[in-house]
């Protein structure tokens, strides 16, 4: 009686698991093109939001003039939810906005989720797109087709100390070996300060190492993706980084869990004589205590004269693949991506423009940003494009691979096959 | 001694009836009226309809999702659904990852109980000799800290032990342990670990104290006056009488701090900035959000949560039979 029943039970199990597979939505592509109604839009809400608000606002009023019978309803999203947000508006089309600002990391991801429309022939077909920065451009790019409108783009250079050099008769660096003993030189003569704040987990502070080196993350082969931190150039950039978290320059005690916020912190608290920190850090640093002590150059390369290529991070927008108000929604986001609007946002919020033309006059005008100009000029690159990069960064591989290292418990050959080893697992699943 | 054993084994179960006389007497009454088998059932229809709703159903789809290959573009319509049997399951046996994070969660969790429950216990049995209003200090400030939220706890916790600017390490080197001077608490794996279990055992050793203290106050005066009568020492007392009539308390506790305990999450993530240097302090939970909704492999964490789910069950089970072999029926 007993055995039957249960087995009634499993059977029953059985049944129910291979009759009703797990819940899927349908997020294939509106078919329908409205030209009036609202157009929702989500955008990043920001400690200092104001600014931000006002040149929106201004897009909105000069949209909604130029368009009789659209409306923009903006919404501002706080960036730490912005996973479950997305995912919620992929799963639920009903519930998505139809233009959205993301992190040009999250791109692929969303791509691969099928949550955003390709925008190739919105950026072909307008007339300001031949200015866009091609670096920047492409890391919108999948398969040929564009997924987005770089918004603004941030860069990271070289912080340092100008009284602390000074005092002890250093240059200021002009190689990747030059950071490296000035460092050393600074902390030996103040044994209390970090020669550069650093961190195992500050990965794009490691990445222009790696490339700098003539390393890659990965290379694209085919279809896939095929992980590069296991070559001879890749090492070397991974050692060299490495080196910086060492008790005689950033002890790893101290340094290994450093993500690139908390390094610039140790800088921005008068703790360390140089750090790698970004356009968007200056006004922190400039409003410190050490606001008369510093200066920024691009982070140098491996010969004297070079900059070390950079990490081109920044943000997109982009139009919904279920927006049923497309050709209005991919019109704002040409707007507010405009060069005017740039400029504006830029004057407002100090976010790096992404047409070169627009950053030169800028640089020329503000001398603070002229290093980062400078970098970006150089050429930048980034993170492998595909939506395995978002389980790898999730997964910690590429800054679990630094801190096994400093921390002592692989060597760099080690730890580098380990990572390529984790990354190529990541980029085979399909 | 002798004279007491009846009276045990009931005592602390506040008032359940005598097994024998009832269970035959339903059973007469059953086999008289042959309808009274689906009245039972019946009764119980409203908590199984609850259960099955809150419990039978996530725990469904938890399987369902775990033979899979369910990922955000799954979810969102844009890829194929595959169904993949055990695959995810294989994934993870194979990944040497998996079996560190489970040593980890099993070393972690089981020094938790352990230290969880000797707090708590000493503590009640200290309670009951303190005067009044000492113990109402005790149990006010125990409260306090079970009262206070995983997250905050954590936070308290990191900023005591800050490197350099802590109050653990100021303190420790004042009185002259310099090596302190700007340690990292959570830069060696198993120091990190030690960090988070205090915080652990810290914030739920009061569940502990005051269900122990409860059962020890519900042993009736009168069995240990008889004890001493007899002449029991102490010890042989706390052995032989207290023990053996808290023995239905200790379980529920014990099982309890286990289930917990293999859960933590929130301390771990939070003290451990998401598992630490490298990943060296994931825990199973910690590791399956982060495989389930950091990475989008909701197959896989699931796969992971099934494993958690099937891991903490044999561990009740085995537990309770262990405790069933060495003494009576509980």
């Amino acid at each position: 009686m007993k055995l039957a029943r249960s087995a009634a039970a499993i059977a029953i199990a059985a049944l129910a698991l291979t009759a009703c597979a797990p819940p899927t939505s349908n997020n294939a592509a509106s078919s329908s093109d409205e030209q009036t109604g609202t157009v929702r839009v989500w955008l990043f809400s920001e400690v200092n939001q104001d600014p931000k608000s006002a040149v929106v606002k201004e897009a909105v009023t000069e949209f909604e003039a130029a368009h009789s019978g659209a409306k923009i309803d903006v919404q501002y999203i706080p960036v730490d939810s912005r996973a479950e947000r997305f995912k919620a508006a992929f799963n639920d089309p009903s519930s998505a906005p139809d233009v959205a600002e993301f992190g040009n990391t999250d791109l692929a991801s969303y791509v691969a989720s099928g949550g955003l429309a390709d925008v190739t022939e919105d950026i072909k077909s307008w007339d300001e797109a031949k200015d866009l920065d091609q670096k920047i451009l492409d890391t919108t790019e999948i398969d040929g087709k564009n997924y987005g409108v770089p918004w603004f783009v941030g860069v990271r250079a070289l912080y340092y100390r100008t009284d602390l050099l000074q005092q002890l008769g250093l240059e200021v660096p002009k190689t990747l070996d030059e950071v490296e003993t000035v460092a050393r030189a600074v902390r030996a003569a103040n044994p209390d300060l970090l020669g550069i704040s650093v961190g195992g987990a500050a990965q794009f502070s490691a990445m222009p190492y790696l490339w700098a080196n003539g390393g890659e993350i990965a290379t694209k082969e085919g279809d896939t993706f095929v992980a590069g931190l296991d070559s001879k150039e890749s090492r070397e950039g991974v050692a060299a980084y490495t080196r910086l978290l060492k008790d005689d320059i950033c002890p790893a005690q101290t340094c290994a869990e450093f993500g690139g916020n908390a390094s610039v912190q140790q800088f921005i608290a008068g703790k360390s004589a140089m750090t790698i920190g970004g356009d968007f850090n200056y006004k922190a640093v400039a409003a410190s205590a050490i606001k008369d002590k510093f200066a920024v150059v691009p982070v140098p390369g491996k010969t004297a004269g070079s900059i070390a290529p950079a990490f081109a991070g920044g943000n997109n927008l982009g139009v919904f693949n279920s927006s049923e108000r497309r050709t209005l929604a991919a019109d704002f986001v040409k707007l507010l991506a405009s060069k005017k609007y740039q400029q504006k946002m830029f004057d407002s919020m100090g976010n790096l423009p992404t047409f070169s033309d627009v950053q030169k006059s800028v640089a020329e005008n503000n001398k603070q940003v002229e290093p980062f100009i400078n970098t970006l000029g150089a050429g930048t690159k980034f993170v492998p494009v595909t939506e395995n990069w978002s389980t790898i960064d999730a997964q910690g591989v590429f800054t679990g691979m630094y801190q096994k290292v400093v921390t002592g418990k692989a060597d760099v050959n080690a730890a580098t096959t380990e990572a390529a080893t984790a990354m190529n697992t990541a980029f085979g699943a399909k | 001694m002798t004279a007491l054993t009846p009276v045990l084994p009931e005592a602390p179960q506040g008032g359940t009836p005598a097994k024998g006389p009832t269970t035959a007497a339903r059973k007469s009454q059953r086999f008289a009226n042959g309808k009274r088998g689906l009245e039972p059932w019946l009764y119980l229809a409203p908590a199984f309809i609850v259960l099955i709703a809150l419990l039978g159903y996530p725990i469904f789809q938890l399987i369902n999702v775990s033979l899979y290959d369910y990922r955000q573009a799954q979810v969102s319509g844009k890829a194929p659904l595959n169904f993949v049997g055990l695959e995810n399951y294989q994934k993870l046996f194979a990944d040497p990852q998996f079996w560190t994070v489970l040593g980890n969660t099993v070393v972690f969790a089981t020094a938790c109980v352990v230290f969880t429950l000797l707090v708590g216990s000493s503590l009640a049995v200290l309670a009951t000799r303190l005067r009044p209003w000492v113990r109402s200090m005790l149990f006010v400030v125990s409260l306090g800290a079970w009262a206070t939220p995983a997250v905050t706890g954590s936070a308290v916790w990191l900023f005591l032990f800050e490197p350099t600017l802590g109050l653990v390490n100021k303190s420790l080197v004042a009185i002259g342990l310099t090596q302190f001077e700007g340690y990292s608490w959570t830069y060696d794996k198993w120091s990190a670990f030690g960090l988070v279990a205090s915080e652990v055992v810290w914030c739920s050793f009061p569940f502990v104290l005051v269900t122990v203290y409860a059962g020890i106050q519900a042993i009736p005066t009168e069995v240990i006056e008889a004890a001493r009568i007899d002449g029991a020492s102490m010890p042989r007392i706390a052995r032989s009488i207290m023990l053996p009539m808290l023995r239905p308390i200790v379980i529920v506790v014990t099982i309890q701090s286990i289930i917990w305990n293999f859960k933590i999450f929130s301390q771990i993530y939070i003290m451990t900035n998401g598992g630490g240097i490298a990943g060296q302090n994931l825990v199973l939970n910690v590791y399956g959000y982060q495989q389930a909704f950091a990475a989008s492999l909701y197959g896989l964490g699931s796969a992971l949560g099934v494993i958690m789910t099937a891991l903490l069950m044999v561990i009740t089970l085995v537990y309770l039979r262990i405790l069933k072999r060495t003494g009576e029926a509980l």
